[in-house]
This record gives structure tokens, sequence and C-alpha cells, in this order.
């Protein structure tokens, strides 16, 4: 278990310890998604002093607090938005932004979908866990059909985004998800989600145990990562044959590559052929 | 843009105020009739090594304008009445986590789409409370092309000093005038750069000195602070405790209170003997003005009071002004907006009157004059 328990990396170093207790539900995956995150941060040498966190809000806007780095709780919706902002006047710093589905795909669906065109170097991470839970436990825009929420108490009527597929659509320079019983691998994901010079979208799929998964029945936490593992297909088996019992739900790991310039360089260097009397772009 | 005199329109002279008072970033939406300011700032800002961005929506630049100031950049947005509604969940954000901002609202009619070429002066309400929640901000209203490029300096300097958003609200009217004014030289400005932390390892980044207003850290410094909307202690945590809650609301609403003298510009004309007094801003005020002067002419005993800055409201200044006033005409290109403060300030001495046009017309000298007449004959 080396690799969960790795040597060098010691979470507490990145945390805000005198916030704790943390005010996440237990059996939340969103502790998971930011151990990853930290874990990432780690290993690729990220200092804290250029470290900003820009989350919006619900439960994925709380976690940012706990990161012993610059973090920034905005408006509903926003992270992007004001992300967008933060780096384009400090391209020094690393951004990431921590959203989540209501967050990012419902109130900030259009500052995602420019965010993805943009391909401004951002790691935008969007834990999801198909529900509005700090609110009580709302549909949200992934809640899969049939599902019961405190607004659909007849079962969700809504088809569900695949939010991957939209990021991708819409440019995102590298899109890719994971679950969270998959730590290592998430952390890889992030990894190469923080080392892309452009715009990143990382969807990692989290579980609400304590008020969607007791409303559908879904079991403990670890049922619900269990389930939520089986109903994933890791990108890299390819379009196999061999798994007809799997539903296949989604898939995990990178899933997209644009490959495109980074918006940041192209501004910058544009402005800089202009303010020497060239033309734009020179 | 060189120093000397220059022929120019309002929304040019915005931008160039701006670059002058040290403005790096701007983050706009096209809407009639403010889009000549982010246009010339998207090609000014390249010129001085800032960022220009058209952001996907009104609410995105604003968002985006927060953004760049908590990054240590002087930050501004433009726009008019709808965008300026969208904006205020963010105008909320940067009064309750003190981000310094400067929003430019060139009014034109409303409400909703309104009328979007024409003038008005419609939104000064909404600039004081379009945001949820009490807030503290500052809002100026110029009256000419100058008073635009000088009062956008100035609303740099007053948004980095006390830490508020800045509003700027001038009309379509003054917007695409063409007047001439003479630019400062680069360096003869008195400009306010922001209060940083100093590095103390006991930083709290809400706690303030006797002056009401907190230092600022930005990523970089080694503070590592955190920023939010919702209500935070000194620390910058969030808190719902009454008593930490009472007090840092405390500060935070009544930090402008001790700085009026610096924050409260106006101007009076003829106010010492003034029996009717006309209260007017912005390009209204330009109309006043005359009509004050023809009304002296007829042996009328009137005068002028322009407030530039409209929250706060100077309001020693009012009734100083007042002070002879049997009453008071407040002529606005709205349905009575501004009237309701003076009605409040000096109710209990004078008689207060609105003059009011909400037909996209700028409100002509005549017919002021002729209230004032009016308002002569009735005393």
């Amino acid at each position: 278990m080396t690799e969960t328990n790795p040597a060098g990396f010691e979470i507490r170093d990145y945390l805000r310890l005198d916030l704790m207790p943390h005010f996440m539900c237990p059996g939340c995956g969103h502790g998971i998604a930011l151990r990853a995150l930290l874990w990432a941060v780690h290993e690729l040498g990220i200092e804290k002093d250029e470290l900003a966190i820009v989350s919006g809000i619900g439960c994925s806007g709380r976690v940012g607090g706990y990161i012993d780095a610059n973090t920034y709780h905005v408006t509903h919706g926003r992270p992007l938005a004001f992300a967008t902002g933060l780096k384009l006047a400090r391209p020094d710093l690393k951004v990431i932004v921590i959203t989540g589905d209501g967050d990012c795909l419902a109130i900030g669906g259009n500052h995602l979908i420019h965010a993805c065109r943009r391909n401004l170097d951002l790691t935008c991470l969007m834990l999801n866990n198909e529900v509005y839970g700090m609110t009580g436990g709302q549909v949200s825009p992934t809640t899969a059909e049939t599902r019961l929420t405190t607004t659909t108490p007849a079962g969700n009527t809504e088809p569900a985004f695949d939010a991957c597929q939209l990021a991708e659509a819409a440019g995102a320079g590298l899109v890719g998800r994971e679950v969270t019983m998959q730590t290592p691998a998430l952390r890889n994901l992030i990894k190469q989600g923080l080392e892309y010079p452009g715009f990143s979208f990382l969807e990692v799929i989290s579980d609400c145990t304590e008020i969607y998964g007791r409303k559908n029945d879904l079991g403990e936490s670890a049922e619900m990562v269990l389930s939520q593992k089986s109903d994933m297909r890791p990108e890299a088996y390819g379009n196999v044959a061999d798994q007809p019992f799997r539903p296949n739900r989604l898939l995990t790991g990178v899933l997209a590559r644009n490959e495109r310039p980074e918006y940041g360089e192209t501004y910058r260097r544009h402005a800089d052929g202009v303010a020497n009397g060239g033309k734009a772009g020179a | 843009m060189t120093a000397g005199m220059a022929n120019l329109h309002g929304n040019h002279a915005c931008a160039l105020g701006a670059i002058a008072a040290g403005c790096r970033f701007f983050a706009g939406y096209p809407i009639t009739p403010s889009s000549e300011i982010a246009e010339r700032m998207s090609r000014e800002l390249p010129l001085v090594g800032g960022t220009f961005v058209q952001m996907e929506d009104e609410i995105a630049s604003m968002a985006a304008v927060l953004g760049a100031s908590a990054g240590g950049v002087k930050s501004m947005t433009a726009t008019s009445g709808p965008g300026f509604s969208l904006k205020q969940e963010n105008i909320g954000l940067a009064s309750m986590a003190e981000i310094p901002c400067v929003i430019a609202n060139v009014m034109r009619g409303g409400p909703s789409t309104g009328m979007p070429t024409r003038p008005a002066q419609s939104d000064i309400m909404q600039a004081r409370w379009g945001s949820h929640g009490d807030h503290p901000l500052i809002a100026l209203a110029p009256a000419s092309v100058k008073e635009i490029h000088d009062q956008t300096i100035r609303a740099f300097n007053l948004s980095e000093r006390y830490r508020v958003p800045v509003m700027v609200l001038f009309d379509q009217v003054i917007a695409h005038l063409l007047e001439p004014i003479e630019l400062p030289a680069a360096g003869s400005l008195d400009l306010v750069e922001r209060r940083w932390a100093n590095g103390d390892d006991g930083y709290q980044p809400y706690a303030a000195g006797a002056d009401g207003i907190p230092a600022m850290t930005r990523p970089g410094d080694g503070h590592r602070t955190h920023t939010t909307g919702l209500t935070h202690a000194e620390d910058g945590f969030p808190t719902q405790d009454p008593d930490t809650v009472t007090r840092v609301m405390d500060r935070l609403l009544g930090k402008l209170d001790q700085h009026g003298q610096d924050i409260e510009a106006f101007e009076c004309h003829d106010t010492k003997d003034a029996e009717v007094l006309v209260v007017a801003y912005g390009i209204s005020a330009r109309a006043a003005r005359r009509a004050v002067r023809q009304a002296r002419e007829r042996g009328i005993a009137a005068g002028l009071f322009r407030p530039i800055t409209l929250w706060p409201f100077p309001e020693q200044a009012l009734r100083t002004a007042a002070d002879q006033a049997r009453s008071v005409l407040v002529p606005e290109m709205n349905a009575g907006q501004l009237v309701l403060e003076v009605e409040r300030i000096c109710r209990d001495e004078v008689r207060v009157a609105g003059l009011n046009r909400v037909d996209g017309q700028p409100i002509e000298p005549s017919q002021i004059a002729r209230r004032i007449e009016e308002m002569a004959a009735d005393d």
C-alpha cells in the first residue's frame, strides 16, 4: 500500500489544520478528491504560495478553504470566470478551480464552455456527486434519470449531462474522469491536468452518501464507491467487446486532448506585437 | 495618448482616465452605449503591459475583474443598465470581500432593454442597492468629458484606498459627447496604490487599524489567506457567531464614515443666498447651471448644488447649501430617484420637488428655469 501512503507526502502539510474538523459528511467523496489533489500538488512540487484555489458555492465550494494556499470562495457558478481574471493578471500562479456539478454545469455552464473554448491554463476539478448536497438534495444536471431527490419526488425525469463530452466538444485542452475509489489513478489524472499547458477539465465521480445515497437506497459509502467503480470503464480498455455484462456507463482516464495554443501565451504574444508597433499576433 | 489637448468622447475619456490611473486589467461585454470603453481599452491595455478580455457575459466580466484585482492588478469593467443588473451579484462579493474594482455604468433608458441608444439617469438607486444585503460602495457622477476622465482616476484612487467597488455613473449623452480636454502628463497625477500587508506572521486579512481599512495581500506574498463572500471574521474564515458578525459588519458598513471628507465631492453655485436650490448631477446639472444663471438674471435667488459623489451622499454639504432655501428642485432623467435622498435630508426645512423625464431626452434648461420661477413665485 505504499501507493496510497507514499513516502514524502503528508497531507497535513497542505491543510489548514486549525479549521479541523472539516464540515463534510461521513462518507462524502470530496475529501478523497481533496487528498488526491494535494497528493498531485505535492508530487509536482507546486509551492503553496504560488497556488491559487478558486471555488464556487455548494459542498465543492467549501473544499478549497481547507487548503493552505491562496484560496478564493466566490459566487455561485463563477469560479471559472474569477479564475480567468486571476490567471490572466497573474500568469505566474498555478490556478486550480474546484467546482461541483450544479456550480459548473447549471448556474456556471456558460463559463465552463467558454473556459474550454478559450483554453487558458487552468485546471478545473468538477466534483460530481449528482446532487445539490448543500441545499438539501435537489436534482442537479448530472442526476441520473429515475433518481429520487427532494425536487424529483417521483424520480428524475430529466436526462443527465455527460460533462466530459461537453468539455471536449467545447474545446477543452485536456478532458478526463476518475472515481474517488481509484485514488492513485485520480492523483495521476490531476497531475496530467496540472502539467497540461492549457485548460484541463477533470470530472471526479464523488459520492453524496448522507443525502443522495440514503434517499436512493444506494448503501453506505463503500457500496456507493464500489458501484461507481463497476459502472465505469477505464478508457485504456478501449472499445473491447468482451465486457457484455458491464453497463459501461462512463469512461474514466484521459478522454480527450485538443492540442491548441494556451490562451494567456497567445494574448501576451499578441499584446507584445501591438506594443512593439507590429500587427496583432505578429 | 500623450499629454496635452485632445478632443475626446466621454467613453474614450473614461478609458484613458483608467489607463492613467494605473488600470491594467479590463474585462467587459459589449453593450450600448458603453462599448467604446471596452473597445478603447482593448487597444490601450496591450500598449502598457495590461490585459483586456471580452468575457462570455456581464456576470463573467465582473467576476474576472475581481479575480484580476485579487491578483493585485487595478481592474475595471464598463456596462449599461441591463449589464449593470447582471453584475450586481459580484459587486456584492467585491463589497463583502473588500476587493477594489471600478465599474463604469453608462446609463440608458430602462427598465429592461429600454432605450439602448437614449440617455437616462435611472440607475441611481440600483447603484446603491442593486446588490442584496447591506454593503459599502461609492458612486460618482461626472458631468462632462473632462470630469469623466478625472473622476475615473479618482474612482480608482478611492477604490484602492477604501477597498470598495466604485461606480462611475454617466449617461449616453456625455458618453458620446465630443469635448476638448487637457490630458495630464504621466507622473503628474496623485495615484493611490494599494496598501499591502508587510509579511508579518500575525497578519489578519480583515483586521483594520484606526482608519477601518485592512491592508491587502495577494498570492505570492506568503500570507496564503482565504477570501470568501461568506460572512467572515478578521482571519478571513466564515463565522456566524453573533458578536463577531456584529463587530466585523460594523466595521465593513461603517468604514467609509470617517473618510467623508475625502470621498464626498460636490460643487456649489450661488448657493449662499439661494432661496430656490436646484440639486442636479451629471448631464442634468449642465442644464440646471444654465437655468440657475437665467433665474439670477431675472432676479430670482436661485442656486445649484451638484453632487459629484452620489453615494455616500454628501449630506452635510447639502444641508449647508440648502440653509437659506425655501424650496429644492431635483431634476433627473428618471421617475424620481435621488430626490428621495434629498427629501430624506432636508424635507423638514424645505419643500422638495422633482422634475423628471423618462422619454430618453435630456432635460432642457428652459424646463428647469420654468420650474424655478414657479417655485420662487410660490414661496
